[in-house]
């Protein structure tokens, strides 16, 4: 598999487009070079069209399954209708479930975009070791596996009774979802020239002034995206709700989880395409704000 | 050079106001800068720069030049001193209340802001009448020439283009002072030559203080009605353009302004007393206004001179009496255009020199044994 | 430390800080602090919780079997991965980013979205099933399969990252200089990814020891990995001290390989994901 890149180089042993001669002439080979038309191989293009495929293939599988009749789970579904998206609407375990989740999603990235977004402020200003050690520490969450993390925080929470609240998983999805916010206002401030805060306040605007009318207009975009990250992310998150669940309290994950595990509900297939077509909409719409500001 | 003492009362220089056209007096007294390195970044700096001047803090990177100007500026604080405009403190005063205009090498313009918003950013900042904004805002953009450009966003213009925004936003508001961190840094050389006469021209149509920080010693020549050049985080020297060539007190000086041939001095007791040192195995004469104040008597010193002030003679009986001469071989000829020089090996051979060469003494080639000689008055006995 | 305290001044910008270090104290900090005193028992030391790991005879065979299985992810996904990003390299800027979207939309798909799909392609009578006669629903293959797709994006961004930087005329020095293509490649090519090839090789793996839903959902309850042995202690067990103890395990493990792979690939980690691929498709 390691090879391909090699036979694929412009000095490939049969150029596809060189003429059958065994000395090609000097300047042929040199053009062809400099065209940039060296081939690459047809079973490697095919190669990775496979592995295009594998990549999106649960995605675009789930979507027609959701068209399906309200019985099984065969594929293809014999024939199409909205019963699964009619089943979605009605039921009230799964419209409850999804305001939960839409409600910590909000409340875990509010919060988590607030504290993030200081963070990142102030850590981009700040040097040394500790202020690397800081980073470091925030940035626990998104390497350390959710399960330790669900784990410890189950048991944690019990004793607290945040077990099954809304307040216990605000918390902990905006936990979470810090390093998030973090990565993408850091990332917006490093393209961010601190001259900018020098020459504003040269020009006479205090520090506040100065946040409002060069820092914010600038890392915005940066912190927007960070806030979707977020949203996304508790929106999502299964490990740390299985762990939090009650039958009282349960975020969207957790009842998909349950209807694979031990209802076998149809209606997963309406849910599961209506978070991909979401989540899809929201990530491309962030690239395309991204692309749009950037042209200008 | 201006040196009339402004006298405009301290209180409104503090209070950020608008000054007037006849430039801000700026004094450093006793400056120092402690990041906590082993070496302080400015060491006990005093320095009076006159209403109207155009001062311009030169030296090598890391010399404190740029930090000194970050603490008028007010980005840095002081570890010990005081900074004073028109006599009235500013030392602890933020950087938004001093009411100083500011270039910088990357341009600093806000990116998200078009020409015309970037220059009416300080009048927005002092709540000026629309009408009144524009009308500034005009004016300053025909004042560099940029008129018409007043909708594109930074990104839309040329580097030069650039930093005459950066200009218009830095003097639309009548600053106490314009303060310039290597504002040409960034351009290329033919750009850099024209945006000089534009800083020039500008700085004498405004009449107010400017201070520029440059390591380029031809730029600093080039503009500064005085130079303060640094060196460690000191003071070297400070004076004229002019003074600093002719006069270096210290070898530092004489090397960064230009070339010099540099004779070791190990006892400069002759020099102090205004009669001759020794230099290898001969005595060269020494006039006492030629010494630098700075030579410690006894301590080791340096002679330098001009390579424009030595003369080649081919037979030792031409040099003029009273005149320095020592031997010298020529190592290398070297043709630049208008003029030539040529690098000799001086004494016994242990120290290079150059000199520029006189029409008359283009007959001479590489190898040839030769007496390099100068006058004494050119000559510089100089603080190592 | 002192001479760092004068010069920083106290400045206020540390108390930009506080909310998320305050944040992230309360709600993982502590909770991962009681689990460790857990694990070390509460009144007295002990170290019975760590030895019990090594001796009930359940721990290691799970702790083998999971890595086992990340190290089979890692190679799928190191082996579909290279020629994905050599590919990425070759081609034009509309197909790359066009790549770049395919190998990032595991990302945004929904975990259990995704699980749940590969439930119904992997099952009895499923397309898998119909077509190629084998069901690997509830097998270890299932959940590498459905384990790869998801971390292959972990392989192929700091893999893309490491080639998109190599000087390909190398190559045609190489071959200049008698060497063989496949040689040229194995001396000249391989060497310079390499970076890349580590860093994305420790990454998947390490994220894989960690996967908890997948196997859940794919897997045999007979073939637990170590995320469902440690819920299983937790939830049903109430061994919360034992949990504590395999916990920490798993997490000193993760952290120390996610430093090393960071300290290899430089700036390539998980932590990047985020701002690489939002930088990238601008770019």
């Amino acid at each position: 598999m390691t090879l391909h890149p090699t036979q694929s180089s412009p000095v490939g042993e049969r150029p596809v487009t060189a003429p059958p001669s065994k000395s090609p002439p000097v300047t042929r080979r040199i053009r062809r070079r400099v065209r940039g038309v060296d081939p690459i191989p047809w079973w490697l293009k095919l190669f990775v069209a496979l592995v295009a495929v594998y990549l999106i293939l649960p995605t675009v599988f789930v979507i027609p399954m959701s068209f399906g009749s309200t019985r099984s789970f065969a594929f293809p579904p014999k024939n199409l209708t909205f019963d699964l998206y009619r089943n979605f609407f009605s039921d009230e375990r799964w419209l409850t479930s999804l305001q939960n989740s839409v409600v910590v999603g909000l409340l875990a990235a509010l919060i988590a975009t607030v504290v993030g977004t200081a963070a990142a402020v102030g850590l981009h200003h700040l040097r040394g070791k500790p202020a690397q050690i800081i980073r470091a520490l925030l940035m626990v969450p998104l390497v350390a596996p959710a399960i330790v993390i669900a784990v410890a925080v189950y048991i944690s929470f019990l004793k607290w009774h945040l077990v099954g609240t809304l307040q216990g998983y605000v918390l902990a999805h905006a936990a979470i979802a810090v390093p998030f916010v973090l990565v993408a206002v850091t990332s917006s401030l490093s393209n961010f020239d601190s001259n900018l805060l020098r020459a504003s306040a040269s020009l006479g605007a205090s520090p506040s002034r100065t946040f409002r009318r060069v820092t914010m207009p600038l890392i915005g975009k940066g912190i927007l995206s960070g806030a979707v990250f977020a949203f996304v992310t508790s929106f999502d998150e299964v490990v740390i709700a299985l762990f939090l669940r009650d039958p009282t309290f349960q975020t969207m994950p957790v009842q998909m989880y349950n209807s694979v595990t031990y209802e076998i509900d149809p209606t997963m297939a309406a849910a599961s395409s209506l978070v991909v077509v979401v989540v899809t909409v929201v990530c491309l719409g962030l690239q395309l704000l991204g692309s749009r500001t950037k042209k200008r | 050079m201006p040196t009339t003492h402004a006298t405009t009362p301290a209180a409104k220089a503090a209070a950020g106001a608008v000054s007037t056209r006849s430039g801000t007096q700026i004094r450093l007294t006793d400056v120092s800068k402690d990041f906590g390195l082993p070496e302080p970044a400015v060491d006990n700096i005093s320095l009076t720069i006159e209403p109207g001047e155009f001062m311009t803090l030169l030296g090598p990177s890391g010399s404190g030049k740029t930090t000194t100007l970050n603490l008028i500026a007010g980005f840095e604080t002081l570890t010990t001193g005081s900074i004073l405009f028109n006599g009235g403190d500013v030392s602890s005063l933020p950087p938004h209340k001093r009411n100083l205009g500011m270039l910088f090498q990357n341009y600093a313009l806000f990116p998200h802001l078009t020409v015309a918003q970037n220059v009416a950013y300080p009048l927005r900042e002092r709540k000026l009448p629309k009408a009144e904004i524009a009308e500034k805002v005009g004016q300053v953009l025909e004042l560099v020439q940029l008129t018409g450009r007043d909708s594109h966003y930074p990104s839309q213009l040329s580097g030069g283009q650039q930093q005459r925004v950066a200009l218009a936003r830095a003097i639309v508001f009548d600053p106490n002072a314009l303060l310039l961190d290597e504002p040409l840094g960034a351009l290329d050389r033919n750009l850099r030559g024209t945006l000089q006469q534009e800083i020039q021209r500008i700085h004498r149509e405004l009449g107010s203080t400017f201070v520029f920080v440059t390591h380029d010693q031809e730029e600093a020549m080039h503009l500064s009605d005085r130079i303060a050049l640094f060196n460690k985080g000191r003071l070297e020297q400070v004076g004229t353009p002019e003074a600093l060539y002719a006069a270096p007190e210290t070898l530092f000086t004489a090397r960064f302004l230009g070339d010099s041939n540099v004779f070791d001095i190990a006892d400069s007791g002759g020099a102090t007393s205004g009669s001759a040192v020794a230099w290898e195995d001969r005595t060269l004469s020494v006039e006492a206004g030629t010494v630098s104040p700075r030579v410690a008597a006894g301590a080791s010193a340096a002679l330098v001179v001009r390579p424009e002030d030595v003369r080649i003679a081919t037979t030792p009986d031409a040099v003029p009496a009273g005149a320095n001469h020592v031997s010298a071989t020529v190592r290398q000829l070297d043709y630049l255009g208008s003029y030539r020089t040529a690098v000799l090996a001086l004494g016994g051979g242990g120290t290079v020199g150059r000199a520029r060469l006189a029409p008359q003494e283009d007959d001479l080639r590489v190898g040839q044994a030769v007496t390099a000689w100068w006058h004494v008055g050119r000559q510089c006995v100089v603080a190592v | 430390m002192t001479a760092w305290i004068k010069r920083q001044r106290l400045s206020p910008l540390w108390l930009l800080l506080l909310p998320a270090l305050g944040l992230l104290t309360a709600i993982l900090l502590i909770p991962l602090a009681q689990s460790f005193v857990r694990s070390i028992g509460e009144s007295a030391w002990t170290s019975q919780h760590y030895e019990n790991l090594f001796t009930d005879g359940v721990t290691l065979t799970v702790l083998w079997r999971t890595a086992w299985i990340s190290a089979v992810v890692t190679v799928v996904t190191l082996a579909c991965g290279y020629p994905y990003a050599y590919l990425m390299t070759r081609v034009g800027p509309r197909m790359r980013g066009l790549l770049l979207v395919l190998v990032l939309i595991p990302f945004w798909t929904s975990v259990m979205a995704r699980n749940f799909a590969w439930i119904l392609i992997l099952q009895r009578d499923g397309p898998v099933d119909d077509f190629f006669g084998v069901v690997f629903y509830g097998t270890a293959t299932g959940v590498t399969i459905a384990m790869s797709q998801v971390l292959l994006p972990f392989m192929v961004l700091p893999l893309y990252s490491a080639l998109s930087g190599i000087d390909r005329r190398l190559l045609l020095a190489a071959r200049g200089l008698g060497s063989h293509p496949v040689k040229a490649f194995w001396k000249v090519y391989w060497p310079l990814s390499r970076g890349g090839v580590v860093a994305g090789v420790i990454l998947v793996f390490t994220l894989a020891l960690g996967f908890y839903v997948t196997p859940a959902l794919l897997g045999s309850p007979q073939q637990s990995l170590v995320a469902q042995l440690l819920a299983q202690r937790t939830t049903q067990l109430l061994d919360f001290a034992g949990a504590g103890a395999l916990g920490m395990v798993v997490l000193v493990v993760t952290l120390v390989l996610v430093a090393w792979a960071n300290r290899v690939g430089g700036k390539v980690s998980s932590l990047g994901i985020v701002p690489t691929t939002s930088a990238k498709e601008e770019e």
